[in-house]
Formats: structure tokens, C-alpha cells, sequence
């Protein structure tokens, strides 16, 4: 699937000397312009592109950033306010890499989901799909750890709250927390630390975001029928035509990120995080920032002891295991059949799982007591059950609707159905 | 096929009256306080093209001068940042000058306190949070620069989600106003210690330490607005959202531009995609 041989060649004699060297510029055209991609790939599979723009925008704003932010707790929470009031479009920069942090979260997630939908981590695509949670999993803590660095009140209480989980573990758990805080609670050099990682962790991003594309060029790319590419004419060139669909898409989105850091900069934001952090003052609720709502939910519904483990543990590890069965996702899946567009039951779960875990958010937003816990617990129940029951058993007992034997036929078909009411009404 | 669609069916519409009971049980729930929700206000800054209101913020700072001021610092907001509110430069600097700042060491090396700058911030009327508990019952009153932007009551499922279409921003004055305004007598049941005074708009409990700083004519105005209690809540509310988010009207209008050129470059993006797919589809 990958262009197997390169079809590049070099026009000026700058261009063969430098291909005879290095040839990067064969390189960029092997992969972002003769690149075939499936030529009925839809607008959930511009996110990936959408991803690369908000991780580059996340760095430029944050390098802009940390030459005004100051890493200390005397003084962090008030230089970032000197951003926002005395440097100049500083409050803009900022507004750009807050909510940009939570718009690279909505694009990941639709990019999960997609991936889920059509069953994207399937063989042979395991590794890309594993190297897509790892980077998952960075982002998390990057998020997290940038999040600290205002030194508001949510910054400081939420740090408290998540090195907390660590000390949960058996025997090494209050040394990782200590280690992780420098100290025995979160102080100057958990901030100093943290505003060392969080500057560390973009790039390693974008290390294993080199290898994702890798791995994606190596296999190709999935499509809405989850049938391999077969011939030629299942294919377009990624350029122009993948370029300038990801071009439109990403305006689109950049229009969403612009409204909400123009018109409603706090709306993701918690109103806390305006005071200062005050070790003596625990905020009402602590709750961590929206995208990790749903994990923070299955975090507090186990409020049991199953055996040795105690319910904190147990937390924990559910908490843990609810992104640690997403590593294990193409070897529970069993069915043969790719994508859910063919998989009416499988189709049914999988919105049943979006609903669910829009569901957790919310649980994870309320405080954890009364009805709430048995909410949670059921979602969480359903969260799990959708990856260890339902993905292995159904590939095993659903009847898969009939696939076209391509995608060019599956387009053409797609294509005679709609124009079918039309010949009709001309016939009428 | 047709068993497993109605089969699909009644699962979906299970889990919908599944959905619907739980709605009704979490809503006996809701979080305790603030007891009464505030009132939302009609506030110029409000919406994509809200600007402030320079009448309104100088009225808003005359009453934190002369009221709030006694007791709450705002250590982010320099006197050179007045020129916003429509001071020229020469009022700034007479207004800096009736406030004493420390500075130094001289050249003797002791401290001494001079007239404020334009440059300067406000001074905090307490040392340090200490000398400011000790004279308020215990009870630090909380910096006020960015207070507007520090309080908003929750505002609950779907209002949030409405909230997105609305660019609904202002709960941080609405709250300042509900809670300035709000002050009541009956305390209809609620507990009320020894001190406090019943607000049921307070975010945090029924009854909080400072007692209804405002009343009717405290503050003069001059420009023939009226002075009510009402009155001057609204304007100070403005006054602090403007002292907590200084650029808000920059952010604003540079929005709209923003808008614009992506609304128009995407319509041209759009435009090229379907003409270089056009012979693919």
C-alpha cells in the first residue's frame, strides 16, 4: 500500500545533487504528495491532520509563554497574570494555549472514536494504533502537569489529588509520590518539575507522533468500508486531494478554537484556578479539567473492597485499566469484518459507548455521593464491558451485512443510490 | 434483521426511560449553595461586540474607592491601567497621588513612604493577611483583581450547554451584583452564627462575615445616576470585570476579525476542495 517504489524525480540540478545526498525532498513528496490515500475517506479522517496543527500550535504558544512564566510558587500565579495584563497580546497567546489544550482534547477523542468506529486498530495496524494511546497517554500528562503551572487553586488541589492516586500503589507507591512531588506534598519543586516535564513532554510527542505516521505510511491508511485498497482507482494522490480537505477542515476547526478564545475564553476553565494556591484551603469540590472527567468518574465509583484490593487501589487501578484496555483493543475485537458500517450491532454499542462516556464526564464533574456513585458505577460497568464482553463476543455471534468487493465499487454503489430518487423523479 | 432492529429498539428506548429517572432523582440533589441562583443582568460588555461602559467603570471605581477599598486589596491593577476607564494621563497621575506607597531603601537604607505613580499598583489597606483576619473577624476579605473572574455559581445541565451559543461570560458580575444586592433579614430557617450575615446568594454557605456594605447614597455620583444599592452593585461588578480581564474589549473585536477571515477562507478552502474533487466524486 505504501508507494512501494518512489516516483520522484528530481527537475533542477540542485535537486539531483541534494537527492544523491539527502534525499529529504524525495521523502516529503513520497509521503505528503504522490501518497496514495482511499478516495472515500470522509471528514473524520481529517483529525489526524487537525492534531499535527494543534500540537505545533501548542509548542509555539508555550515557547512564547515560558519566556514570560516563572516556575517558582512565589511568584508563578501572579507572572501569568502579568501575561494576561502587561505583556503585549500576552492574554491572547495564553487564551490560545489553554483552550488549546482542551481543543487538541476534543480533536484527539474524535480521532479515537473514528478509529473505533471503523475499526482502525485491526490488523496489520496494532502498532500505529498503539503508538496513537501512547500518545495519548503523554498528552494526559502533559495536560495535567501544564495545568499546575498557573498555580491556582485547581492547579495545586488537583495535583494534590492525582500524585495522591500513586500512594495507593502497594510498597513503592508513597516513594513514587514523594518522588514525583520532591517532597512530602506538592510544593516549589513539584512546580519546578512539573514546568520541566511539561516543556519535555511536547517533543517527546511529536517523537512518537513520527513513528505514528510511520506506521500509518507503512500500512495505509483505513476508509469507511474498512476494505484494503486493491487497485488503483480505489486511490487519489495525497496531494491535492487529501491537502487541501485537511486545509478546509482544519479552517473549520480553527473557527471553533477561535470562538471559544475570543468569546468564551473560562468557559472550560474552573473559576478557581483565579485564586491563588493556598495549601490551607481545600475548594468545595476538586475536580479536574473536562477531559478527564470520565476517568476521574470511574476513579471514584469504586468505593468497594474486592478482596485484598482496598477501594482506593481499587480505584486507581480501574482508573489505570480504563486506558490500559485501549493497548489491548485490536486483540479484543474479534470480528472479521473491519468496520462498523457493517456491523449494525456493533454500531448500536459503539454509540452506546459515546453516550457512556459523555455520561461519565458529567458524573465526573458531580460530587461523589448519593445516587450519583450508582451512576457512575454503572457507566464505569459498561465502559469495561464494552471492551472485555462486548467487542469479543460480538465479533463472534454478529451476522456482518454484505460488503462491496472494493472501495470503488462501494463508492459507485453509494453513488447510484443517491441518484436513484432523481431518475425516478425524471421518469415520474 | 427485523427481530434484531426491534430488539435494537427496545434496548434504546430503555435506556431512555432509564435516562429519564435518573434526571428526576439527581435533580432533588442539587449542590446546597448558593441558595438562590443569581439574577442574570443585562451587562454592556455582554456578546460578541460588548464594550465597556467608561461612565459605568467610573462610577463602579468610585465605589470601590470609597467603600470597598477599606478592606479588599487589588494588588494586580497599576493606577496607569485607570487610562482605560477614560482618565487622561494628568488625571491618572493626580489620582496615583492621593495614595502613599513604601519604597526604597534611601541612600540610608531605611524605607519610606512617598506619593504613588501612575506605575505604581494599588496598596493593599492590610500588611499581610494576618493584620487583615485579625480586623475582620477572621475573616481575610479576598484580593479583588481578578474576583469577577473568581466566582460564578455553577450553572447546571443544559444551561452550560446553551451557555456555549450565548457566550454567556458574565457570571462573575451577575454573582457580585446578586450577592451585594442580596442581603436578607429573615434567614427563613437557615442557620446564621454569631457575625455573619444572611445572603442566601453567598457561593459558599448561608451567611458570610462582611455585613451589607453598600446603602442607599453612600457614594455621590455626578453624573446624575441614581444612587441606589442596585446601582452601585451593577457598577461596581463592571468595574471589577474590567479590573479582571483589562483587555476584554481588544479580545473582542480582534474576535470578530478573526471570524471573519475564517469564515471567508474557509468558504474559498470549501470552494477549491469541491472543484479539485469534482472529478473524483
Amino acid at each position: 500500500m505504501s508507494a512501494g517504489h518512489s516516483t520522484y524525480t528530481p527537475k533542477s540540478g540542485i535537486g539531483r545533487w541534494m537527492d544523491a545526498r539527502l534525499p529529504l525532498p524525495r521523502l516529503v513528496y513520497d509521503s505528503f504528495v504522490a501518497y496514495p490515500v482511499p478516495r472515500n475517506l470522509n471528514y473524520a479522517y481529517t483529525f489526524g491532520g487537525i492534531l499535527s496543527l494543534m500540537l505545533v500550535a501548542q509548542i509555539v504558544t508555550g515557547i512564547v509563554l515560558a519566556m514570560h512564566y516563572a516556575a517558582n510558587t512565589e511568584v508563578a500565579f501572579n507572572s501569568v497574570e502579568k501575561i494576561m495584563r502587561d505583556v503585549n497580546s500576552g492574554w491572547l497567546i495564553r487564551y490560545l494555549h489553554s483552550n488549546g489544550a482542551s481543543m487538541f482534547f476534543i480533536a484527539v477523542y474524535v480521532h479515537i472514536f473514528r478509529g473505533l468506529y471503523y475499526g482502525s486498530y485491526k490488523a496489520p495496524r496494532e502498532m500505529l494504533w498503539i503508538l496513537g494511546c501512547i500518545i495519548y497517554l503523554l498528552m494526559m500528562a502533559t495536560a495535567f502537569m501544564g495545568y499546575v503551572l498557573p498555580w491556582g487553586q485547581m492547579s495545586f488541589w488537583g495535583a494534590t489529588v492525582i500524585t495522591g492516586f500513586f500512594t495507593a500503589i502497594p510498597l513503592v507507591g508513597e516513594w513514587i509520590q514523594q518522588l514525583l512531588l520532591g517532597g512530602f506534598a506538592v510544593d516549589n519543586p513539584t512546580l519546578n518539575r512539573f514546568f520541566s516535564l511539561h516543556y519535555l513532554l511536547p517533543f517527546m510527542i511529536a517523537g512518537v507522533v513520527v513513528l505514528h505516521v510511520w506506521a500509518l505510511h507503512v500500512t495505509g491508511q483505513t476508509n469507511p468500508t474498512g476494505i484494503e485498497v486493491k487497485q488503483k482507482t480505489d486511490t487519489v494522490a495525497f496531494t491535492p486531494y487529501a491537502t487541501v480537505k485537511d486545509a478546509f477542515a482544519m479552517v473549520v476547526f480553527l473557527a471553533l478554537f477561535a470562538y471559544f478564545v475570543f468569546y468564551i475564553p473560562n468557559f472550560l476553565g474552573h473559576p478557581d484556578n483565579y485564586i491563588e494556591a493556598d495549601a490551607l484551603k481545600t475548594p468545595a469540590h476538586i475536580v479536574p479539567e473536562w477531559y478527564f472527567l470520565p476517568f476521574y468518574a470511574i476513579l471514584r465509583a469504586i468505593t468497594f473492597n474486592i478482596g485484598p484490593i482496598d477501594s482506593k487501589l481499587g480505584g486507581v487501578l480501574a482508573m489505570f485499566g480504563a486506558i490500559a484496555v485501549l493497548f489491548v483493543v485490536p486483540w479484543l475485537d474479534t470480528s472479521k469484518v473491519r468496520s462498523a458500517v457493517y456491523r449494525p450491532w456493533f454500531k448500536l454499542f459503539f454509540w452506546l459507548f459515546v453516550v457512556n462516556a459523555i455520561f461519565l464526564g458529567w458524573l465526573g464533574s458531580r460530587p461523589a455521593e448519593g445516587v450519583y456513585v450508582a451512576m457512575a458505577q454503572g457507566a464505569t460497568l459498561y465502559y469495561f464491558a464494552f471492551f472485555v464482553v462486548i467487542m469479543p463476543v460480538l465479533g463472534l455471534v454478529e451476522k456482518p451485512r454484505r460488503l462491496p468487493n472494493s472501495i470503488t465499487e462501494a463508492v459507485l454503489e453509494k453513488k447510484s443510490s443517491a441518484g436513484a430518487p432523481a431518475t425516478e423523479q425524471a421518469k415520474g | 434483521m427485523r427481530k434484531g432492529i426491534f430488539a435494537m429498539k427496545s434496548i434504546l428506548n430503555g435506556l431512555a426511560a432509564l435516562g429519564l429517572g435518573l434526571a428526576a432523582v439527581t435533580a432533588s440533589n442539587a449542590a446546597e449553595y448558593p441558595i438562590k441562583k443569581p439574577v442574570e443582568q443585562d451587562w454592556s460588555f455582554a456578546g460578541p461586540f460588548g464594550t465597556y461602559d467608561k461612565g459605568q467603570l467610573q462610577r463602579g471605581f468610585k465605589v470601590y474607592r470609597e467603600v470597598c477599598a477599606a478592606c479588599h486589596s487589588m494588588n494586580l491593577v497599576a493606577f496607569r491601567n485607570l487610562e482605560d476607564l477614560g482618565y487622561s494621563e494628568a488625571q491618572v497621575r493626580a489620582i496615583a497621588a492621593e495614595y502613599e506607597v513604601e519604597d526604597g531603601p534611601d541612600d540610608s537604607g531605611d524605607m519610606f513612604m512617598r506619593a504613588a505613580k501612575p506605575s505604581d499598583r494599588f496598596p493593599a489597606p492590610f500588611a499581610n493577611p494576618q493584620q487583615a483576619a485579625a480586623s475582620n473577624s477572621g475573616a481575610v476579605p479576598p484580593d479583588f483583581s481578578l474576583i469577577a473572574k473568581a466566582r460564578a455559581v455553577e450553572r447546571g445541565f443544559p444551561t452550560f450547554v446553551f451557555d456555549i451559543f450565548t457566550q454567556y461570560a458574565e457570571a462573575g458580575p451577575d454573582y457580585i451584583h446578586a450577592l451585594l444586592t442580596g442581603y436578607e433579614e429573615d434567614a427563613e430557617g437557615h442557620e446564621v452564627p454569631e457575625g455573619t450575615y444572611y445572603n442566601p446568594y453567598f457561593i459558599s454557605s448561608a451567611s458570610l462575615a462582611m455585613a451589607p456594605p453598600l446603602s442607599e447614597g453612600m457614594v455621590t455620583y455626578d453624573d446624575g445616576a441614581p444612587e441606589t444599592v442596585d446601582q452601585y452593585s451593577r457598577d461596581v461588578s463592571a468595574f471589577l470585570m474590567w479590573a479582571a480581564e483589562p483587555h476584554m474589549e481588544a479580545r473582542k473585536s480582534t474576535g470578530f476579525v478573526v471570524m471573519v477571515f475564517l469564515l471567508l477562507f474557509g468558504g474559498l478552502m470549501y470552494l477549491t476542495k469541491r472543484k479539485i474533487w469534482a472529478d473524483v466524486h
